[in-house]
């Protein structure tokens, strides 16, 4: 009997260990892990992304981190060689490391294979998001979300007959979404201070962030349209002349201007959701921000519809934009490639990128981008379209969060805490980056 | 005598009964010093794991040019290479200069404000075990929460701190920015861990306080020294030993600050605030330089370790006055 008993006992174990772990490999089969940073466009891809499921039958499950842990939590992911994502939407700036670590499938084969063609994307975000060596025929993601370094305004402050008038007397033109970096400081100094419905309110909220990439990305808008290049001769890291050019002092100097003339009081380390606040909060009549959170803003109940407007970065001697925007990759460590493949697949599908634009992501998709409804689609759409064709992104190096927090340091030491001249900061990156490069074997 | 024998017996087979018989000679084979590394092989097994090795390994990899992220770069042995560039990194010294700075100051706030604190708390007053509770709470919060909160009482627009400033000097609230301010965010820091860790060495001092003899003070009574001789002749040396205890901990703590510094500042503006820790941990966990700052690691731990060496020989020697 007790023989009896014991043996039942380990046979219904057995079963039950058979069975946990039998189960779970089955539901893991038929599901994927998608890794993406928690914004208004994950949101949007949840829900484009249930089709997926019930065409195919492989569920989705998702991990979105917040945009201050993204890089971190992600990459830690990667360099660990973890299996907990078998897609990945990293950061533009992540595909040289990505390709050259080997975190990422490289897809020219699939896309052979499948029939997808780099030349239906935009050819910007093919670039950006899915090459290296930069421009070569190599592919690690498909574009997948488009984005750019954006505006958005009062326009019902804008619009007021009294405000036009005197905006009119002083400048001698149309108070209206600036089209240079001077005019958008003239109407940012007019709307600093003033009173409007009985509250102070401020000119810009602009980027100032420390900790992650806020300060780069801020500055590098005002910076690219003065005419800050990262090399003289592309691929040969000669910065001597390009990153601390005259046009680039004078960028520089001019983005520490328009933070200390027209910022609200205490933004020394706002990014994207601090520039969110000051302008859901009634505080400034412009600000900056990425193309992603558009949809949402001009969703908002309370400064959203009539009362926003939007506008692409200001141009100056060059127009140009900094580049936003993540592809989608699949990672190596995977062990349901063939699955995520699957996936991507699916979503470049014209018919998919069109509902995916349709929820609220930016497809880079040319089915989407020249459909001659795309400019009207939106208020903000002709606006990106136009920011897409003179994008300019960070370094995409292996050892771009080397270079990036060097940026971040030099930028914010003189842009927030005073220190030096815009020359001395940028002579003093060009130093830290060659120490860098030198280290890469590549200078 | 037959019987004193017999009582003799009982008493020695009791005391036999009553000792305890030694757990080796129950487990046949093994001696009592075998038994002690068996329950002490698995503490040192862990501590070597968890403790040893990685110091260990950290201290290998400073004399390489490994980094983490690069599962594909071939590492190699440089020698003092990253030792060198550590200690000829401008940024280095700075957020050295940065940490002492922040530890003098933290340190001669706190020891002051603590000894008071304890000093009064110390007096019986009523309600003085309620104010004692009040006193220490702060210190039980997480730091990362007490950064966070401090963050909104420091919002120039909104927080509460400016509205006091400027309720007793007049300042407008928002015309100034603790946090944002490359001559006040030291101070903003150095206010929140003062605000946190008074408690702290005031809980030390007190204990010290209570510990001096009543006696002592009642002998100084009887050769009617003052209060203020007291004070210097009595309660400070018997509480010095304390204090200084109290100051070591402290300091080893403020040396290898984070948490609280990233929430109110993330080392800013500009590099202002930026700690040696935040300088580490940047090198290590953004840039990946992993070689680099694993010598940059020992270098702190090294002036720590040192530090407290010479401290506790100098804590030793007031307690042996």
């Amino acid at each position: 009997m007790t023989y009896l008993r014991r043996h039942a006992l380990g046979a219904a174990a057995l079963a039950v260990i058979a069975g946990g772990a039998l189960v779970p490999g089955r539901a893991d089969a038929e599901e994927l892990t998608l890794c993406w940073a928690a914004w208004d466009p994950a949101n949007a891809l949840v829900e484009l992304s249930k089709d997926f499921t019930a065409q195919t039958g492989i569920g989705m499950k998702f991990e979105f981190v917040p945009w201050p842990n993204f890089a971190d939590r992600m990459l830690n992911e990667l360099n660990s060689g973890g299996k907990l994502c078998d897609l990945m939407i990293g950061d533009s700036q992540w595909i040289g490391g990505g390709a050259e670590n080997g975190h990422y499938v490289k897809l020219n084969d699939f896309f052979e294979k499948a029939g997808i063609s780099m030349d239906d994307f935009a050819p910007a975000t093919v670039y950006a998001y899915s090459t290296w060596p930069k421009g070569e025929p190599n592919y690690y993601a498909l574009p997948a979300m488009g984005d750019a370094n954006g505006w958005f305004y009062r326009k019902d402050w804008f619009s007021r007959p009294e405000l036009q008038a005197e905006f009119k007397a002083k400048h001698g033109r149309d108070l209206a979404p600036p089209k240079t970096w001077t005019e958008l400081k003239e109407v940012a100094e007019f709307f600093q201070g003033r009173e409007i419905d009985g509250k102070t309110v401020y000119g810009v909220s602009i980027f100032t962030e420390r900790g992650s990439e806020g300060i780069t990305m801020g500055a590098t808008s005002a910076l690219y349209p003065f005419g800050f290049k990262y090399e003289k001769t592309p691929g040969k890291y000669d910065m001597e002349g390009a990153v601390n050019s005259p046009e680039a002092v004078a960028g520089l100097e001019f983005y520490k201007e328009l933070y200390k003339c027209c910022t609200p009081p205490g933004y020394t380390d706002s990014y994207m959701q601090e520039s969110l606040d000051a302008f859901k909060s009634g505080q400034v009549a412009m600000a900056m921000n990425w193309f992603a959170f558009f949809p949402g803003l001009y969703k908002d109940p309370v400064v959203g519809g009539d009362k926003i407007g939007f506008f692409v970065n200001p141009g100056q001697l060059v127009e140009a934009s900094t580049l936003g925007g993540q592809g989608i990759s699949v990672v190596s460590y995977s062990s349901k490639q063939d699955k995520a493949l699957e996936y991507i697949k699916w979503f470049a599908q014209p018919d998919v990128q069109k509902k995916w634009w349709s929820l609220g992501g930016y497809s880079c998709h040319l089915a989407v981008l020249n459909d001659p409804s795309f400019p009207d689609s939106q208020p903000f759409a002709s606006d990106f379209l136009l920011a897409m064709d003179n994008v300019m992104d960070f370094w995409q190096e292996p050892a771009y969060a080397e270079l990036l927090l060097a940026m971040q340091k030099r930028l914010h030491d003189y842009v927030v805490a005073d220190v030096g001249t815009a020359k001395e900061a940028l002579d003093a990156l060009i130093r830290d980056w060659t120490e860098v490069f030198e280290d890469e074997g590549k200078l | 005598m037959a019987e004193t024998t017999s009582a003799l017996d009982r008493i020695a087979a009791r005391a036999a009964r009553a000792t305890p018989v030694p757990v080796a000679r129950r487990l046949r084979g093994l001696s009592d010093r075998g038994i002690a590394w068996l329950f002490i092989t698995p503490t040192i097994l862990l501590l070597l794991a968890i403790n040893i090795f990685p110091l260990i390994w950290t201290i290998w990899l400073s004399f390489t040019n490994y980094r983490a992220n690069r599962p594909t770069l071939e590492t190699e042995f440089i020698g003092l290479q990253n030792y060198q560039r550590v200690l000829s990194n401008p940024d280095v010294w700075h957020t050295l200069q940065v940490t002492a700075r922040f530890l003098c100051w933290t340190m001669a706030i706190q020891t002051v404000l603590g000894f008071a604190l304890a000093w009064l708390i110390n007096r019986q007053f009523r309600g003085h075990g309620f104010w004692t509770t009040v006193i220490l709470l702060p210190m039980m919060l997480s730091p990362a929460v007490v950064g966070n909160f401090w963050t909104f009482l420091y919002q120039p627009q909104i927080g509460l701190f400016n509205y006091v400033v400027s309720f007793f000097t007049g300042i407008p609230p928002s015309s100034f920015q603790m946090i944002g301010d490359v001559n006040l965010a030291p101070w903003a820091i150095v206010i929140v861990d003062t605000w946190m860790w008074t408690p702290y060495i005031m809980l030390i001092c007190l204990a010290g306080l209570r510990s001096i003899p009543d006696y002592l003070y009642e002998a100084a009574e009887v050769d009617r020294a003052s209060p203020w001789r007291q004070f210097w002749s009595i309660t400070v040396p018997m509480v010095l030993p304390f204090l200084m205890l109290a100051v070591l901990f402290r300091a080893i703590e403020n040396f290898k600050m984070f948490d609280l510094v990233v929430e109110l500042t993330s080392g800013g503006p500009g590099s202002v605030t930026e700690l040696a820790s935040i300088n580490l941990k940047r090198e290590a966990f953004e840039k990946w330089r992993t070689g680099y700052s694993s010598a940059f690691a020992i270098i702190l731990f090294v002036t720590v370790f040192g530090a407290a060496n010479i401290y506790v020989k100098a804590l030793n020697a007031v307690k042996n006055r």
